[in-house]
């Protein structure tokens, strides 16, 4: 199952007043930390710029702010590490487009998995 | 892409990635933690405490600060050149990043979800001294504000003023009293 932390916090809208948690999170959820992870890695190994990225974050943020869109913090970390991929033709769009639906369909396929209490049908 | 889950999309990104050998789940899950664990103000904390007792180290810490914080082993997974700036009685120095959220990892770790919003990074130049007394700190007029905006190829760490009262403090104590927000100019170290 899904661990995510509901945490209103990370979906609060922008406010005039500084947001402030005592304690916060580094992450509010798994995913997250997985696409900090993968940024931070797939720079150590080479894949691209630091400054490739964080211009492709800088972007996202000004698009996204000038939209009035209430996305989060790593909301526009990941829009830009999508980008950054495309871009720099380390993976192609179309097969993003095809792995993201094979992970949903499993995500759905497990979710329907739980709580039955009667026997459903596979297809393999 | 504007509907997908993000999860969803994550777990997409990285399973190809990987695929392709250009990461490992591995290494991804020794970053996470590093920085869920290990990496964070403490570190900052140690250099300002060393900074406070030895002044040839606190020379080359304002002179180098990459150099000197790499003196305990903490370094930039960027190769960003790390600039530290001291608080006195005649400047108080205070970071942001305007356009997105460059940090000093190295010293201070991830940065604070307050120090992304749109609210401090453009506050903290229109308005400094009015959101350091949101923080708790009122400077006296005479002392100059400045604002030091990051980017990603320099970031900034402050080395706040040593508080009156901490004559008799070992190093360790004294990075006891050092607190992020000091580090980042939003704050002052307070002896206990």
């Amino acid at each position: 199952m899904d661990q995510s932390v509901d945490n209103a916090v990370s979906n609060m809208p922008e406010e005039i007043a500084i947001p402030r948690v005592n304690g916060e999170l580094v992450f509010e959820s798994p995913w997250e930390a997985r696409v900090f992870g993968l940024a931070v890695a797939l720079h150590e190994q080479g894949a691209f710029e630091w400054k490739i990225f964080s211009q492709s974050l800088t972007d996202e943020i000004a698009s996204a702010e000038k939209e009035g869109e209430s996305s989060s913090y790593y909301e526009r970390w990941l829009r830009a590490l999508h980008h950054v991929t495309t871009g720099q033709d380390l993976l192609a769009t179309r097969e993003i487009v095809d792995r993201t639906k094979e992970v949903q369909d499993q995500a759905d396929h497990e979710h329907d998995d739980h709580g039955h209490d009667h026997p459903h049908h596979h297809h393999e | 892409m504007a509907n997908e889950d993000p999860a969803i999309l994550t777990k997409a990104l990285e399973s190809l990635l990987v695929e392709k050998g250009l990461v490992t789940s591995g290494r991804i899950d020794e970053i996470v933690k590093s920085y869920e664990e290990d990496i964070g103000p403490m570190r900052g904390a140690q250099v300002v405490a060393k900074a406070w007792v030895d002044p040839e180290y606190k020379a080359r810490l304002l002179v180098d600060g990459r150099s000197a914080i790499a003196e305990f082993g903490f370094t930039d997974p960027h190769g960003a050149e790390l600039v530290v700036t001291e608080n006195t009685d005649d400047v108080h120095n205070m970071v942001v990043c305007t356009l997105c959220s460059c940090y000093p990892w190295a010293v201070l770790g991830l940065p604070p979800a307050w120090y992304k919003s749109f609210a401090y990074r453009s506050r903290a130049v229109s308005e400094p001294r009015t959101v350091l007394k949101e923080f708790g700190l009122e400077l006296p007029e005479s002392t100059e504000v400045r604002v030091l905006d990051s980017n990603s190829d320099i970031r900034y760490m402050v080395l706040p003023k040593r508080p009156a009262g901490t004559d008799g403090m070992s190093e360790e104590e004294l990075a006891g009293i050092v607190t992020r927000d000091s580090m980042i100019g939003v704050g002052e170290a307070v002896c206990p």
